[in-house]
């Protein structure tokens, strides 16, 4: 290979291992060369629950676990000329820079440029005047208010970001694949419209940004699909050339592994139609994709085309969904099956008896549940061999918190009044957030980015 | 050994691997052969019709097939089969992403010499 530029993955979603951007800069470090690493930790809802957080507190709405994800890596990076790249903003980038801020200057770095990405919120839009995306138009968005709206913005102005000085950027929602393409893009000079290798890049984005996906973690299948050391997976690295050659490896000394099968796996993960692939960058098409095992963990992905990107722009749309009330009781042992059933068939009638205003499910788990519809058609019609654990899970929505709590407590009554041995009673009730995708035209937007020092940004 | 090209019926899980993804109401679920030669006999099996069966149960409005010949892979997306996405689903599993095991149950009929591991 020519030239390499490397980038790592330290998080595939909020709620990551906190010890997993260690060993990727480590081995960043140990490669030499030019380098960067970044984090996707904003799920489609994470935005919204990040903006209820935001209006209890309005320096709040960024990634939870932000500090301790940076504290271990930030000057390592800084001395070794690694650029870090994230979505941690979240609800409020630039509340994420006031911590990333005070951060650097707790490790003597006052000088760190930090840039925020901003032009990601278009809750001022009206929404009445957009196209529906298509893939949600079934969705039920009820009447719920907005919590949050936010486009998914192109690697454009993380890069200005970087051309600017930015050894740090802090977006909100970005295309994630955009996270890992907008380094390549300010190293190698590629041009935007040079759609084989943006789409490369974006590749090896959309390979990594779910993090140990692509390295053996929501992989292994004992006796099938066999991974190494699954408590200590090393994260994943993409080795890009400028002529746009690409091979996914990850962290030295580390646990799982990257082979033709998980490469494969995550290629086609939340993806439609593999011809056509949109992320705010280019149009990818994976119908002639091929992976390579070249050994050592490490796969070469070749074959990745690419298109104009999409004249219009998503965006993700969260209304307040009202609760989930959810109340679990367990049986054992003998006769279990035939009392679980008893109670599931209670906590309904209850809900009808008290006359609640709920939708319900109600779950055998150990039986079946994640397989099974809401009418539980599954564990009804179960007559296998009777297991010895089994609980019983009921789930409702509901307009109102007390509605939720009123059904969910109803579980918690089976310890005196339902079936014999039951115990282990855990209820609770969870704001929920509904999503609705829009396609906008790029003129609905007015993406930027400014770029401070620690020091000023501490201010 | 039994005759490698003896056809048996076993789970698609003895035969392929796979990973389920969302979007909204969409779940996707990736197959990919483990023997690349398998890929023309589970095309033939793995119809849309056959896996809509497999999540009607979940109110599954539609499939649709998009064949990787190259990879080679199967990628299946079915509609309307998460009752209300990750945001709205009184599911467990909101996400779906115990769904590709549900695809991997499935039987299929297949040479021996396609399969891995034991019989349950």
């Amino acid at each position: 290979m020519g030239k390499l530029f490397r980038v790592g993955n330290c998080a595939g979603f909020s709620g990551d291992r906190v010890d997993a951007p260690g060993p990727v800069v480590d081995t960043l470090i140990e490669l030499g060369g030019p380098a960067a690493v970044f984090f996707e930790v904003l799920g489609e809802r994470t935005v919204a629950l990040a903006q209820l957080e935001k209006r209890r507190d309005p320096e709040k709405g960024y990634e939870p676990m932000l500090e301790r994800l940076l504290e271990p890596i930030l000057r390592r990076c800084v001395e070794n000329g690694i650029t870090i790249i994230g979505n941690f903003g979240a609800a409020n980038p630039p509340g994420a820079a006031r911590v990333i801020a005070k951060l650097a200057l707790r490790l003597g770095l006052p000088d760190l440029r930090i840039g925020v990405v901003h032009g990601d919120d278009v809750s001022n839009l009206d929404l009445a005047t957009l196209e529906v995306y298509e893939a949600d138009a079934t969705l039920d968005t009820g009447t719920g208010e907005i919590v949050s709206a936010n486009a998914y913005l192109s690697a454009k102005p993380i890069v200005e970001a970087l051309r600017k000085g930015a050894q740090v950027v802090v977006t909100g929602r970005t295309g994630d694949p955009s996270l890992a393409l907008a380094p390549l893009v300010h190293h190698f000079g590629w041009a935007w419209d040079d759609w084989e290798k943006i789409a490369v890049g974006s590749t090896a984005g959309h390979l990594l940004e779910c993090g140990a996906q692509v390295t053996g973690g929501y992989f292994y299948d004992p006796g099938y699909k066999d991974v190494p050391d699954p408590a200590n997976i090393g994260f994943p690295i993409a080795e890009v050339d400028a002529d746009g050659r690409l091979v996914i490896t990850k962290a030295a000394r580390t646990g799982g592994l990257v082979n033709p099968l998980v490469v494969k796996e995550q290629l086609l993960y939340e993806i439609h139609d593999p011809g056509c692939y949109l992320t705010p960058d280019v149009t990818l098409d994976f119908t002639g994709v091929s992976v390579k095992d070249l050994g050592g963990d490490r796969v070469e992905i070749s074959g990745i085309r690419g298109g104009p990107a999409p004249l219009k722009v998503k965006a993700t749309v969260c209304f307040d969904g009202g609760w989930l009330g959810e109340g679990e009781i367990s049986y054992a042992g003998p006769n279990c099956l035939a009392r679980a059933r008893i109670a599931a068939d209670v906590l309904l009638e209850r809900l009808r008896i008290r006359k609640l205003d709920v939708q319900p499910r109600v779950d055998l788990i150990g039986v079946s549940s994640v397989h099974d519809g809401d009418g539980g058609t599954r564990w009804r019609a179960f007559e296998g061999a009777e297991p010895q654990d089994i609980r019983v899970r009921l789930a409702v929505s509901a307009r109102t918190q007390d509605d939720a709590d009123q059904a969910a407590r109803e579980a918690l009554a089976l310890y005196c009044c339902g079936p014999a041995g039951g115990g282990g009673v855990r209820w609770r009730t969870t704001p929920r957030i509904r999503t609705q995708s829009y396609l906008l035209a790029p003129g609905d937007l007015s993406p930027g980015c400014s770029v401070d020092t620690a020091t000023e940004i501490a201010r | 050994m039994s005759n490698p090209d003896a056809i048996v019926e076993v789970p698609l899980h003895r035969v392929a691997h796979g990973r389920a993804g969302d979007k909204g109401n969409r779940l996707n679920v990736s197959v990919m052969p483990y023997d690349p030669a398998a890929w023309p006999l589970l095309a033939e099996q793995l119809t849309e019709r056959a896996v809509l069966a497999l999540y009607a149960h979940r109110g599954a409005k539609g499939v649709r097939r998009f064949d990787l010949p190259l990879l080679p892979a199967f990628n299946f997306v079915i509609e309307d089969v998460l009752e209300g996405g990750v945001n709205g689903s009184l599911n467990l599993d909101g996400h779906g992403k115990s769904n590709s095991y549900l695809l991997l149950g499935m039987k299929v009929r297949v040479p021996a010499k396609f399969t891995r591991g034991e019989e349950a």
